[in-house]
């Protein structure tokens, strides 16, 4: 019996490989051997100038050396963290908002399942047919600069994109609209996790509302707030297609809007695969760190 | 949350490191095949030569597959129209028969450099190719003509048989596009494409009380005095152009040196005075600094506008001024055409064979009559309304009062644009001056808009161009 029962165990395990396959094969293929030939990539001379290939010769640590050198990584890395706070802090407090009102049991929201689906339908537009959106609306002669100097709010048109701040604006409201949906969704299932005994007792201790969100509901929210900031983070990290469609992939005002996978791009025009896998590879050890982190946090939580 | 983006992202940096090993590969084998090729061809091209005197259909050890590679069917439509002989395929529409050889049109449109990514991916692997898949013939513009033309990848004109006789009615700025830095002629086009300044007939009248072409070119004959007519035009409450993007070409068809001299980026005298030209009416108010083809930039399209003029060439009236829409200057025939301070152009197309083609006596034959043939140039202006790269019979029409343009109030351009043309100096074009024309404007556009200062636009110029080019300096 003893004997019979091991050889069921080894055929169960035997089919849980075999299933395990496709997957395995999939990501060596499309996954695995990229991402070992952009590292590899990386160390060499390697592009193409006209019809005329460059390379590849070894160059070791070259590539790395002119990123990091010539400072462009550290602008663009600070450009895409500005725009990515201007639209995580109004993201994340909206959406904390709605997720307590929604998920209120004394509120009792009517509609609740409409408006969900409401707020979550901007990030079904495609992010580029959205700045197209926006830049058409935006543009000096658009529709929103006319409704502003007919209303005489303004004397003359506002040139939204010829100014820093206001493309990084209108960068980081798109970013918002786009996700503050998912956001909400996401904090309003962590709310939802939470014992309604803990609320009830807090109302019948004599709590204000705003006493119960601060004392109750934001701490037992952590992890869920710490996990739904790190993957904002590392999608913000990789901020590519809004920038790139609003500002025609120039990044004007003088490059301000210049987000670091736009720069990655820059360098796809002369095929450059030295330069370009020395930058993925720095971005993959940042979102490798910020992943770890994220790891941390939620297995902290399961034990 | 950002999943679906980082994904995206992610297997788009993957793709890029695929393309990495292939472009590996790529470069490893193709120079050694592509020298053969050339020797390999040698032998083929005096046979052609040897044919030529004979007829096309004598070819009868060519491929019997003609592959031309273009970005829009202008072309197939011009042969379609006005080679002898072609016959369409009545079921797919990218197939054609020249006698017994079948024309495979390849077809990429240009958006996003599609055109050009697709045609470099294919010459890279012609060497290797089947003889009927080779690329045969295929279509360049002005901006990145030299790109092709000055490789081993394209052949020499003269090499298919072609000689400068043949060539002799045709505009020197056209070849002077296509030769190599050897000086060796690798294309011909049937188009010309000088360019001229249509001013709105309205503005004019209202302004300078005449909307005669001649004295209007008084005000507009040289730069300074196109500068102090923008003082007159703002006072009257016009914009002189719609965007400093609009004379851009006009300067940079006129330098005296490459964008790129000895592996180090050079900005050329004109292309400054451009800059100084251009901020001096921007801070003036006399013009804006839309982007080429953008709603603001067409707003002037419309009396509402309020735009004076524009520069471009002849397809420009017809296809890009609105001359369709209701209520446009162009509809009511309110635009006028006159030379302007500089003589330009701006595009054309160039027909160019490829190395390594089994079809060069067919290849010499199209190119020999859709250029040089001047009964079906004629007809090309005739049926299509296009300036055809023949000097006699252009300017046979400019002399003809019959010609007339609706779009111009009745004016006949022609006799303007042979003008033109004839001054075009184009001796100093580079493998470069795509990406150098698009970032300068680009960069430039910072300091128009005072985001920048000069400096730092040029840096930022310099930046953009050594990141397309990274074995520039500057």
């Amino acid at each position: 019996m003893k004997t019979a029962r091991r050889g069921k165990v080894v055929s169960y395990n035997k089919w849980g490989y075999i299933f395990l396959i496709p997957f395995i094969t999939v990501y060596l293929v499309f996954q695995f051997i990229p991402l070992v030939s952009t590292i590899y990539n990386s160390f060499f001379e390697n592009y193409r100038s006209g019809l005329t290939q460059i390379g590849p010769n070894f160059i070791g640590l070259e590539n790395y050396k002119t990123i990091f050198t010539n400072g462009d990584i550290i602008t663009y890395a600070k450009n895409t963290l500005i725009m990515w706070v201007m639209g995580f802090v109004p993201q994340i407090i909206v959406s904390l908002l709605l997720g307590a009102w929604f998920s209120s049991p004394s509120l009792r929201l009517k509609g609740q399942r409409f408006f969900k689906t409401v707020i979550y339908l901007p990030n079904l537009i495609m992010a580029s047919a959205f700045s197209m959106l926006f830049f058409t609306l935006f543009a000096d002669s658009g529709p929103i600069n006319s409704i502003l100097v007919q209303m005489g709010i303004l004397s003359q048109p506002y040139r939204f994109m010829s100014n820093i701040w206001s493309t990084r604006t209108l960068i980081a409201f798109m970013n918002f609209i786009m996700w503050f949906g998912n956001t909400t969704i996401l904090l309003m299932a962590g709310m939802m996790g939470i014992d309604t005994a803990l609320f009830e007792a807090a109302e019948v201790d004599g709590a204000t509302s705003a006493q119960i969100f601060f004392k109750i509901t934001l701490p037992l929210l952590r992890p869920i707030l710490i996990y739904v900031m790190i993957t904002s983070l590392i999608g913000g990290l990789q901020m590519f297609d809004v920038p790139q469609i609003l500002t025609n992939a120039t990044g004007d005002p003088m490059r301000s809007t210049m987000t670091l996978i736009m720069y990655l791009n820059k360098h796809l025009y002369s095929k450059n695969f030295g330069l370009g896998g020395a930058l993925s590879v720095v971005l993959f050890i940042i979102t490798g760190i910020l992943s770890m982190i994220v790891y941390q946090f939620s297995s902290k939580k399961e034990s | 949350m950002k999943k679906k983006l980082l994904s995206a992202i992610l297997s788009t940096v993957m793709i890029a490191s695929l393309l990495a090993g292939c472009g590996g590969k790529a470069e490893e084998q193709a120079p050694a095949p592509a020298q053969e090729e050339t020797s390999q061809e040698a032998p083929a091209q005096d046979q052609a030569q040897e044919e030529a005197p004979a007829q096309e259909e004598a070819s009868a050890d060519e491929g019997k597959v003609l592959n031309i590679y273009c970005w829009n069917d202008e072309f197939k439509r011009r042969i379609e129209a006005h080679y002898p002989g072609y016959t369409p395929d009545a079921g797919d529409v990218a197939k054609g028969a020249i006698g017994d050889v079948t024309v495979v049109w390849n077809i990429t449109p240009n958006d996003d450099n599609a055109y050009q990514n697709n045609l470099d991916e294919t010459l890279l692997k012609q060497a290797d190719a089947a003889a009927d898949s080779k690329i045969d013939i295929f279509l360049v513009e002005a901006d990145y003509a030299l790109k092709y033309v000055d490789t081993e990848f394209t052949m020499a004109v003269a090499d298919l048989g072609i000689t400068d006789a043949d060539l002799a009615n045709q505009y020197q700025y056209t070849k002077d596009i296509v030769t190599d830095s050897n000086g060796v002629l690798k294309g011909v086009s049937w188009q010309g494409c000088p360019g001229a300044m249509f001013y709105s007939r309205e503005i004019a009248k209202e302004v300078f009380g005449t909307d005669d072409p001649a004295e209007i070119q008084n005000y507009v004959k040289d730069w300074d005095t196109f500068n102090e007519t923008a003082i007159l035009l703002k006072d009257a409450g016009y914009s002189i152009l719609s965007s400093v993007n609009d004379s851009y070409r006009v300067y940079s068809n006129n330098v005296t040196s490459k964008w790129v001299v000895d592996g180090k980026i050079n900005i050329d005298a004109n292309i400054m005075k451009w800059v100084e030209d251009s901020k001096a009416l921007v801070n003036a108010g006399q013009t804006a600094t839309h982007e080429l083809w953008s709603d603001d930039w067409s707003k002037g399209f419309y009396p509402e506008g309020k735009v004076f003029s524009y520069f471009g060439p002849a397809w420009f009236i017809n296809f890009s001024m609105a001359a369709d829409a209701e209520g446009s200057i162009g509809n009511q025939g309110g635009w006028a055409a006159t030379e302007g301070p500089q003589g330009f152009f701006w595009g054309g197309t160039w027909i160019c064979a490829a190395a390594g083609t089994d079809n060069a006596g067919l290849i010499k034959d199209i190119m020999l009559q859709m250029t040089c043939n001047e009964e079906i140039m004629k007809e090309i202006v005739v049926d299509d309304d296009d300036f055809v790269n023949n000097k006699p019979a252009m300017e046979a029409m400019a002399a003809d009062a019959g010609y007339t343009s609706k779009i111009l109030g009745g004016q006949n351009p022609l006799g303007m644009y042979c003008a033109g043309v004839e001054n075009l100096d184009l001796s100093n074009l580079s493998i470069y001056d795509q990406g150098c024309n698009e970032e300068f404007q680009n960069a430039m556009k910072n300091y128009f808009d005072d985001n920048a200062t000069l400096d730092e636009a040029l840096d930022l110029f310099y930046k953009a161009v050594v990141e397309k080019y990274p074995e520039l300096t500057y």
